[in-house]
C-alpha cells in the first residue's frame, strides 16, 4: 500500500515499516531514551533552532550555493546540471551539518565528553571542530586501514585536540569504528554523547540526523525556485550511510515530479565480492541498534564492504533508505571505483572543482544520466564532499608518486 | 516444570553459570568442552552463537566468535553442538547468547522451533530489548524457551518493570556498565540493585560480566541466585596447546569456581 506521505516516518518506535527500530544493548537503552526525549524537546524548541541557525550561517557558511555547472552541462550534452556546494562548508563536507545540531543537544543533555566514528574522517573532522568550538574532549574510532588511507584528516583531528583510536578488529574500517564507539559507549553511559555520523544507528539518530541535514535540500527548494522558478527533475546523491542523500532527498519526498536516485558504491562490481551496494547488494538485517539492508552471508555475518571511497566503505544503510528503497520512492543505482576515479577527474578538469570520492560518485552516474535526458531537465548533484584528503588515494590509482 | 526453573529449585546453593563460544577455535574441542562443563561443576551452560560484530562483547570473546567462524562456525553447526550435548546431558540448562542478526538470516519462528528441539532451554539475544522483543518473542514462547532479560546499573524503576514484562527463566544483572570481560564490580553497590530486583520478582537473578575468580565468585554468590563466568573461562583457548591440556584446565578452573 502506498503511503499518504513519505515524509511522515518514523513511527513512534523509531520503525520505517520494518527498518530502523532500536536493537541496542540493555545497558544503553536508558541512554537512547534519554537522547530520543531530548531530541523530541529541542526539535520543538526555536531557541535551540535560533542557534543552530546563526551557526549553520556564520560558522558553517549556509546556505551553500546552488552552482549551475555550465561546463559539466555543455560536456555532457543533456540535462541542465546544478551542483548544491556543500563541500564549501566548513571543514569541506556536509557532515558539519549534523555535528553542530547533535553538539547543541549533547550540551542540552549536559555531557561532557562525545565520542564518534569515521571512516573518511570528514565525520571526525566536523565532530572535532565542533568539540573544540564548545571545548568538549572528544575521541574518534577510526580504523586502522581507514586511518592509512586519510592521513591529512586525522591530523586535522589531532589538531583539534581530539583523540584518535585506531580499531584494527576486522577490516579496521568504518564498521569496525561503530563497534568500538558502542563498546566505549556501554562503559560510559553516564558521561558520554555519541556523536553518530550519519542516518544510522538506533532510533532517534537516522531521523535526528536526517532532520538537521535537511537544510540541504530546504535550501536547494528556495534557490531553485528562485532560479528557475519551479522544482528540479532530478536529484542525484552519493550513499553510504546515506546522510547527504537523506538530507537532499527528505523535503523532496511528497514532490512526485521529482525523482530521486541514490548512488552507491560498487567497488569492483556489484556482482563481485568487493563491493558497497547495501541495497543492491545485501539483504535485510540488524547491526549497529537498527535494523536495515545490510552486506551479510546466509548465517547472518556482516561481510566487508569495499570502496575506494573510505566514506563510503559501510556494509550497511539508514532504515529510511532502506524503506525507500523497498517503497521505490528513490531509486538506487551503484557505480565502480574506476567509474568513480573517472568522474573524480573529469569534475575536477571542467569545473575546477575537486570532489571528494564520494561525490564522485554521484558525478560518474550523472555522466551516464544526464546525456540521456532533455535540455531542459534539471538535474541537480549533492556535491556533499571536497576531494583535497582524497588526492593521496587518487595519486596512487593513477601511479604518480606525491 | 522447565530445566531451569528445576534447577534453580534443587539448587541449595549459587548456581555456577559457565560461557563458552560455540566452535572455539574448532567444532569438536568446543563440543568436548561442554560436555564436561557439568561434570566440572557447572550448573548451567552458556553457549555463545558467534557473530562478526559483537558490539556488546570485550576483546577475549570477541576473539572467540571470530576463531568459531574461522574454523566454519555458524547457527546449524552451533544447534547441532546442542543436540550432541543432549545425547549423554538430559539435565543440564543450556542457555544460547548472541546477537539478533545471525537469528533473524536463518529465520526467528525456525530458530526457535530447531533451538528448542535441539534442546535449548533459554535465549539471552543482548541487542534485543524489551522495545524490539516482537521479532521473538511468540515464537519463542510457542516453543517453550524462556526469554532471559538483561538487568543494568542504569535500569531504573520504571525500565525493571518493563523489562520483567517479557522476562522469564531467570534475570541477567550486567554488573558494569562496560562489555564483557573488562571492569570488575563493587560488591556493595551490586547487593542494593539486586534487593532492588528481588523486590520485584519471584525469577532467579544471576550476575555477569567481570567475574574471574573463585573469590569473585564466593562474593557474589552471596549476593546472588548465580555466577556468569565468561571470558576467564574463554581465555583458555586463546593459549591451547593442544585439545586435551585445554580440557583439563577448564576443568579444573571450573572445579575451583565451583
Amino acid at each position: 500500500m502506498k503511503p499518504n506521505s513519505f515524509r511522515s516516518g518514523p513511527d513512534e518506535r523509531g520503525h520505517f515499516g520494518p527498518y530502523g527500530g532500536r536493537y541496542v544493548a540493555e545497558t544503553l537503552m536508558p541512554l537512547i531514551l534519554s537522547v530520543e526525549e531530548a531530541w523530541e524537546t529541542a526539535k520543538n524548541d526555536s531557541s535551540f533552532w535560533a542557534q543552530f541557525d546563526e551557526l549553520a550561517r556564520d560558522y558553517i557558511g549556509r546556505p551553500s550555493p546552488l552552482y549551475f555547472a555550465k561546463e559539466t552541462t555543455k560536456h555532457l550534452g543533456g540535462a541542465k546540471v546544478y551542483f548544491k556546494r556543500d563541500e564549501l562548508n566548513h571543514t569541506g563536507a556536509h557532515k558539519i551539518n549534523h555535528c553542530l545540531g547533535q553538539i547543541l543537544l549533547a550540551l542540552r543533555m549536559g555531557k561532557t565528553r562525545i565520542i564518534a566514528e569515521t571512516g573518511a574522517g570528514q565525520h571526525g573532522v566536523a565532530t572535532a571542530t565542533v568539540c573544540a568550538l564548545f571545548k568538549i574532549p572528544c575521541t574518534i574510532f577510526m580504523g586502522a586501514t581507514d586511518i592509512e588511507r586519510q592521513k591529512p584528516n586525522v591530523f586535522r583531528m589531532k589538531l583539534l585536540g581530539a583523540e584518535v583510536r585506531a580499531v584494527t578488529s576486522g577490516a579496521g574500517t568504518l564498521k569496525d569504528a561503530m563497534n568500538e564507539a558502542l563498546r566505549d559507549w556501554v562503559a560510559n553511559v553516564r558521561d558520554t554523547y555519541y556523536l553518530i555520523g550519519t542516518v544510522a544507528g538506533p532510533h532517534p539518530y537516522p531521523a535526528m540526523v536526517r532532520d538537521f541535514q535537511s537544510v540541504i535540500g530546504k535550501e536547494l527548494r528556495e534557490q531553485m525556485t528562485a532560479r528557475e522558478g519551479r522544482l528540479p527533475d532530478t536529484l542525484v546523491a552519493c550513499i553510504g550511510g546515506g546522510s547527504n542523500a537523506m538530507g537532499l532527498f527528505h523535503p523532496f519526498l511528497d514532490d512526485p515530479g521529482v525523482n530521486l536516485i541514490g548512488v552507491e558504491a560498487g567497488g569492483h562490481g556489484v556482482d563481485t565480492d568487493q563491493h558497497a551496494a547495501s541495497l543492491s547488494g545485501g539483504k535485510p538485517g540488524i547491526l549497529h541498534g537498527m535494523q536495515s539492508y545490510f552486506l551479510q552471508d546466509e548465517d547472518g555475518q556482516i561481510q566487508e564492504a569495499h570502496s575506494i571511497s573510505a566514506g563510503l566503505d559501510y556494509p550497511g544503510i539508514g532504515p529510511e533508505h532502506a524503506w525507500l528503497f523497498d517503497q521505490k520512492r528513490v531509486e538506487y543505482v551503484s557505480v565502480t571505483d574506476d567509474e568513480a576515479l573517472e568522474a573524480f577527474q573529469l569534475c575536477t578538469r571542467l569545473e575546477g572543482i575537486i570532489p571528494a570520492l564520494e561525490p564522485s560518485h554521484a558525478f560518474a552516474h550523472v555522466m551516464k544520466h544526464a546525456p540521456t535526458l532533455s535540455a531542459d531537465h534539471i538535474l541537480v548533484m549533492n556535491l556533499c564532499g571536497r576531494g583535497d584528503k582524497d588526492i593521496f588515494t587518487v595519486a596512487e590509482k593513477l601511479g604518480v608518486t606525491l | 516444570m522447565s530445566r531451569i526453573e528445576r534447577t534453580f529449585k534443587s539448587l541449595k546453593r549459587p548456581a555456577l553459570i559457565t560461557f563458552i563460544t560455540a566452535g572455539d577455535p574448532d567444532y569438536e574441542t568446543s563440543l568436548a568442552a561442554l560436555k564436561i562443563l557439568p561434570g566440572a561443576g557447572a550448573d548451567i551452560v552458556e553457549l555463545g552463537m558467534p557473530f562478526t560484530d559483537p558490539a556488546a562483547d570485550g576483546p577475549v570473546i570477541q576473539r572467540a566468535g571470530q576463531r568459531a567462524l574461522a574454523a566454519g562456525g555458524c547457527m546449524k553447526q552451533t544447534l547441532s553442538m546442542v543436540r550432541e550435548f543432549r545425547k549423554d546431558n538430559g539435565e543440564t540448562p543450556l542457555v544460547l547468547m548472541g546477537y539478533a542478526n545471525p537469528v533473524l538470516a536463518y529465520g526467528p519462528e525456525r530458530f526457535c522451533q530447531d533451538a528448542a528441539e535441539s534442546g535449548v532451554d533459554g535465549l539471552i539475544i543482548v541487542d534485543l530489548p524489551p522495545e524490539e522483543a516482537d521479532l521473538l518473542a511468540a515464537y519463542a514462547k510457542a516453543a517453550g524457551l524462556d526469554i532471559i532479560r538483561l538487568v543494568t546499573p542504569v535500569t531504573d524503576e520504571a525500565r525493571l518493570e518493563k523489562i520483567l514484562e517479557g522476562a522469564s527463566g531467570f534475570l541477567y544483572y550486567v554488573s558494569i556498565t562496560g562489555v564483557t570481560g573488562t571492569a570488575q564490580a563493587d560488591p556493595a553497590a551490586l547487593k542494593a540493585h539486586i534487593e532492588r530486583i528481588r523486590a520485584r520478582t519471584d525469577l532467579p537473578v544471576v550476575v555477569g560480566f567481570g567475574i574471574r575468580t573463585p573469590q569473585d565468585v564466593a562474593a557474589m554468590g552471596e549476593i546472588a541466585d548465580g555466577v556468569v563466568v565468561g571470558s576467564a573461562i574463554v581465555e583458555n583457548f586463546e593459549t591451547m596447546k593442544d585439545r586435551e591440556s585445554v580440557l583439563a584446565a577448564i576443568r579444573d578452573q571450573i572445579a575451583a569456581l565451583a
